[in-house]
């Protein structure tokens, strides 16, 4: 999106006044985030964008409503990952002979964290008033493309790609748990552990922790998606990589997947 | 009259445990300092102006600066540790360090860039101090890092909820998991094949991750910045 053409519409007064419908103006207000983080924003120009959508005048219910459903939307995706992640680690270590002794300390750790992820978006979710998903029938082997439990290379493939998807898929849901800071908060906890998953399979699989440009690192082509946009060296109107290339310009930031983005990548796995 | 703090280091634990959160059981390394010299205790900072101590604001500048602060120890630690190198250093080691080096200098560009276009009000260039970091030692680098980027991660997660711009939320969720993956990566490297990258010192029951509130991070940080600062806004004078 054209940063020129996004502001243009925010001096546009019609944006905010009754030519709107407030449903109208409450899904600007929702996608403006989205577009706002998926635009090289130069960050100078930041605070002028926020103050206009603060601005206008809604009604506090419909507004309310409105937030709730995009926050717990965002807790329903998270806690599907969460189920995928979860049931997957448990499988792989029920797999006899699977995963290596030496390796198995990281493993169970990592379940351990994804159960404790799932408990948590449940309680959340309870405490919100809203009714959990239930989990997903899962097929780890995508439709017979990957063998993840008899084959430890794949399980590690697998585990990494949904790893780094995770911390995506979080990320790009920020903007929708904002209106509650609680959960927010907690979003950003989760977020940063699955970061810390990701580091450590990435490297047991003799990679980065961190991801360079949009290589997943001998990654199987249908896992593109997972890194697809992770090359960006365009963090609002700055270049990262004017100091030390575009690899590492490109690792010091992860990018943000949005909710179909990382809907989409599960599903490859949903039956 | 000056304070002297003597730090022994004897039982070489770094303690990251939450309650304890980089306050150290006798290391000789400059964390030591950072829960012993209070915020307030004006005797262990050497004031080359008394009467003009930066702010660093309200609202978003204020984290932004706060970010920029953090983003500016580390790439100064890390500078030091690629200009020298500690004995030894294994090239895989090399490589990681020049890597987080590469990384956190970009952030503090980034920060620096960002904020200049935002307003006036920009942070100046930090001194920092680290009076018993050994940077010819793997362990007290590796320790001192592992220190760092936990910190990072638990700033970053604290203060996300004090963000209003949605932008730069997503530009500081861009950022903590980067500063996770360092902490994960230095984690394993001082202890191979354990739990420790995503261990129980740093997550809780409920799988959640370190968040500290910004008058926290500043206070155990303080040990390392030699430049005073206020950030009146969150208490901290």
């Amino acid at each position: 999106m054209n940063i020129l053409k996004l502001l243009d519409k925010l001096s546009n007064d019609k944006f905010f006044t009754t030519e709107a419908t407030r449903l109208e103006t409450l899904t600007h207000v929702s996608t403006f985030g989205k577009k706002a983080a998926v635009a090289a924003v130069p960050l100078g120009l930041g605070a002028l964008m926020a103050t206009p959508v603060k601005a206008e005048t809604v009604d506090s219910t419909v507004c309310g409503s409105f937030f709730k459903s995009a926050l717990t939307d965002a807790l329903q995706l998270a806690l599907t990952l969460e189920y995928l992640e979860n049931e997957y680690y448990a499988l792989g270590l029920a797999a006899v002979g699977l995963i290596p002794n030496a390796d198995r300390p990281v493993f169970m750790q990592i379940s351990k964290h994804e159960s404790a992820h799932v408990g948590f978006l449940k309680s959340t979710l309870t405490s919100l008033g809203e009714t959990p998903k239930p989990k997903p029938v899962f097929d780890f082997t995508a439709g017979g493309n990957f063998m993840p439990f008899t084959d430890y290379n794949q399980f590690l493939i697998l585990a990494q790609a949904f790893e780094d998807t995770g911390v995506r898929a979080y990320k790009g849901q920020a903007g929708n748990v904002m209106s509650n800071k609680t959960v927010l908060q907690a979003a950003l906890q989760i977020h940063s552990v699955e970061a810390r998953h990701a580091s450590q399979v990435r490297r047991m699989r003799a990679n980065k922790g961190w991801i360079e440009l949009a290589n997943g690192g001998s990654m199987p082509t249908v896992t593109n998606a997972v890194y697809a946009g992770e090359d960006n060296v365009n963090q609002a109107g700055f270049n990262t990589s004017t100091a030390f290339g575009a690899a590492a310009g490109s690792a010091a930031y992860d990018e943000v997947l949005s909710g179909s983005e990382a809907t989409a990548i599960a599903s490859l796995f949903i039956v | 009259m000056k304070k002297t703090i003597n730090v022994s280091s004897q039982g070489a634990t770094l303690d990251t445990g939450r309650r304890n959160f980089l306050k150290l059981g006798g290391i000789g390394l400059a964390m030591a300092g950072l829960t012993l010299i209070g915020c307030t205790d004006d005797d262990n900072f050497e004031f080359t102006d008394n009467t003009r101590v930066f702010d660093l604001g309200t609202g978003d500048v204020g984290i932004l600066n706060y970010a920029y602060a953090l983003e500016q120890l580390e790439a100064d630690f890390y500078t030091k540790v690629v200009n020298n190198f500690y004995s030894g250093i294994s090239s895989i080691e090399k490589e990681l360090f020049t890597d987080l080096y590469h990384h956190e200098v970009i952030h503090r560009d980034f920060f620096k860039a960002a904020i200049t276009g935002a307003t006036t009000n920009v942070l100046p260039t930090l001194e920092f101090k680290y009076a018993n970091v050994n940077f010819n030692d793997r362990n007290s680098v590796l320790a001192t890092a592992k220190a760092l980027e936990d910190t990072g991660v638990a700033a970053y997660n604290g203060a996300g909820k004090y963000i209003t711009n949605p932008a730069y939320l997503v530009i500081a969720g861009k950022i903590v998991s980067v500063e996770a993956r360092h902490a994960s990566a230095i984690r394993n490297i001082i202890n191979p094949g354990s739990t420790d990258f995503s261990g129980d010192d740093v997550i809780d029951a409920n799988g959640l991750d370190l968040a500290k509130e910004p008058k926290d991070i500043v206070m155990a940080a303080g040990g390392f910045i030699k430049t005073p600062f206020t950030w009146k806004e969150m208490g901290i004078s």
